[in-house]
């Protein structure tokens, strides 16, 4: 049996830290928790552990307690291995009126899993989540960092194929659309538009 | 139709660059140090005269708020909080501030914090908008290099600083206690007030929380004139406003609109109509997920602002507008809305994280049909249970949708009770 490393920062990380607790005032560095535990979950491949906790409380003078409160009341901190991609669906109302649906049966049959379990090769997970605020995109998918958007059931699916293959895919709306300005053109603000094309 | 030359946000759609030169040649930091120059007391007078009212939801009149800050030190600092932790289904506004426009946000930071007499300002930004934190990031970095931000901020010799803080996925951080106990590094489990934020914020310090569009449009109105902003929309309803209509319209989509706009007027001109013509229009959620909705009859004439969508029994909050045509399912789509806050409810007070999940259950054997008439009432009775039972306002978030769906569309509920026992006893 082999014991898994003990977390420690990579250099670039211990910077990056340090740069956040230098936001707040001094003694006031528990505020630097939540993005502290982002990087770890970053460094760590996407999720936190009892062990990656214990040593953010130790770096941040705080009661482990206080930081378990913390990493298990947002939701955006992971508590098991995830896959490489998290596929975040959104299904509220918004999203639901414009085809969550099909967007949730189309990311299940196309990675064969159910919400909140990951592919056997480890690349997908799949979650519903609560309102993404992009609705005027709807139907939307966070995968890791980014939003896709105005999506159909092809649409997501192309997506998924094109991640499982290793391939770049343009985030944002899928359709021919400048981010929330409605399909077809802009119906105010023609001018700058148009002065801002090709910049 | 507001006039271009009245909007604010000339970027709204990202089609020129968030960057500071392109703000600038729109219009951003100029001037600035010159309009802080005219003092704390002129800022406020101008915000207040300006009519401006909260855009997070609330409505409070901010130039009021920003007077509640101490106007001397008693040893502690003062700070701007800036509400960037946009979650309220149906609202995506302040995204599309802050990655193409943030240099409007930054200047409203610098301005808004110098007025409360602020050290800093913390922008909350939810975690999900990971590239429009960035952008704001970036052009943070943009404002420190022009020397617009840190000491001698602008050249006027006062030092301020502006922070991006991220926060991971809890609607509740919405709510300004929570966001601050957020910021502070805790749960966000919102706190009882008072003391009010002003006196007792964030460390133990006064603080001031707006939201992202309150603080973003301060240095325009400021710049052109508290007349200018109040000469748009009606009194006590002034201004402009970004809405966000989603749902069932042809063409969903961001805009800013001068306050009071017809909701038809809003979604014809700008988001194409409803799917299938107005007639086929349903309800509509004319304020983001927590305000009631209004049926079709309601909508043919409202005007969209606070005060008219108040007196229909709804609000404007948020001015995200999720329009819904025949073919909805709208109770189902007003049960989803109680599956959110469910899931959002923090769990602190008693009435809301029982409620919630107990509303949720019973609007889910609602959309079946699955339940007794006498239920509706009883329903709405424990949604009078939980609503002003609770700390902070998500348990009413939560008991006014319901509310909403009962008063206008009640017989839809009944006629599903009905088939439902109809086709029981048939089996």
């Amino acid at each position: 049996m082999t014991t898994a490393p003990a977390f420690v920062w990579t250099a670039e990380n211990e910077a990056a830290a340090q740069k956040h607790i230098a936001k707040y005032p001094a003694g006031r560095q528990q505020s630097a928790v939540m993005p502290l535990l982002d990087i770890a979950q970053r460094q760590n491949g996407g999720h936190l552990t009892l062990e990656i906790m214990e040593y953010i409380a130790d770096y941040l003078d705080m009661a482990p307690i206080k930081v378990q409160e913390v990493a298990t009341f947002y939701t955006m901190y992971n508590h098991k291995p995830i896959g490489k991609h998290h596929v975040q669906v959104c299904g509220t109302t918004p999203c639901w009126l414009r085809g969550s649906d099909d967007i949730i049966a189309a990311c299940k049959k196309k990675l064969g899993v159910e919400m909140g379990q990951t592919t056997e090769d480890g690349m997908f997970t799949l979650s519903e989540v609560e309102c993404a605020g992009a609705c005027v995109n709807a139907p939307v998918v966070a995968i890791n960092d980014d939003y896709y958007e105005d999506l159909t059931a092809d649409s997501i699916t192309q997506i998924l194929d094109a991640l499982a293959n290793g391939k770049d895919v343009k985030a944002g709306p899928q359709v021919g659309r400048q981010t929330s300005a409605p399909l077809g053109g802009v119906t105010t603000l023609k001018d700058f538009a148009s002065e801002g094309e090709g910049a | 139709m507001l006039a271009d030359k009245d909007r604010i946000f000339t970027n709204l759609y990202g089609h020129q660059s968030p960057g500071i030169d392109a703000a600038m040649k729109r219009g951003d930091w100029d001037g600035t140090k010159a309009l802080i120059e005219k003092g704390r007391d002129w800022i406020i007078g101008e915000m207040k005269e300006s009519g401006l009212r909260g855009r997070g939801g609330a409505g409070f009149p901010t130039g009021l708020k920003w007077s509640f800050m101490p106007k001397e030190s008693d040893g502690r600092p003062s700070y701007l909080v800036v509400n960037a932790d946009e979650g309220e289904p149906g609202t995506c506004k302040d995204r599309d501030l802050m990655r193409h426009d943030p240099h409007k946000l930054i200047e409203g930071c610098l301005i808004a914090g110098y007025a409360m007499n602020a050290v800093a300002a913390y922008i909350y930004i939810r975690g999900e908008f990971y590239h429009e934190a960035e952008a704001l990031e970036r052009a943070i970095e943009e404002a420190y290099e022009k020397g617009f931000l840190g000491k001698n901020a602008c050249g006027t010799g006062y030092d301020y600083d502006v922070y991006v803080h991220k926060g991971a996925g809890a609607y509740i951080c919405g709510e300004e206690t929570a966001l601050i106990e957020s910021l502070e590094g805790k749960k966000g489990q919102p706190r009882l007030k008072p003391p009010f934020p002003a006196n007792v914020g964030v460390w133990g310090c006064p603080t001031t929380v707006n939201n992202v569009e309150s603080i973003a449009v301060a240095p325009t109105i400021l710049r052109r004139g508290a007349a200018w902003f109040s000469g748009l929309g009606r009194p006590n309803n002034t201004g402009t406003k970004v809405f966000c209509i989603s749902g069932h319209v042809n063409n969903p989509c961001n805009v800013e609109e001068e306050m009071g706009i017809p909701l038809r007027e809003l979604i014809e001109t700008h988001a194409g109509g409803v799917r299938g013509g107005w007639d086929n229009l349903l309800a509509v959620i004319p304020g983001g997920s927590s305000v009631p909705v209004l049926p079709k009859q309601i909508c043919d004439d409202v005007l969209m602002d606070f005060d008219s969508l108040r007196d229909v029994q709804s609000g404007l909050g948020t001015a995200a507008v999720i329009v819904m045509d025949k073919s909805t399912d709208i109770v189902k789509a007003i049960a989803r809305l109680s599956e959110f806050y469910k899931h959002e409810s923090c769990g602190q007070c008693t009435p809301c994280r029982e409620g919630t999940g107990w509303m949720w259950r019973v609007m889910e054997r609602l959309v079946t049909g699955e339940a007794d008439k006498s239920e509706i009432d009883m329903l709405l009775e424990v949604t009078k249970q939980v609503e002003g039972h609770t700390i902070c306002a998500l348990g009413d978030a939560a008991a006014w949708p319901i509310q909403g769906l009962m008063r206008h569309f009640r017989p839809e509920v009944e006629a599903r009770i009905d088939a439902y026992h109809t086709k029981k006893a048939a089996e």
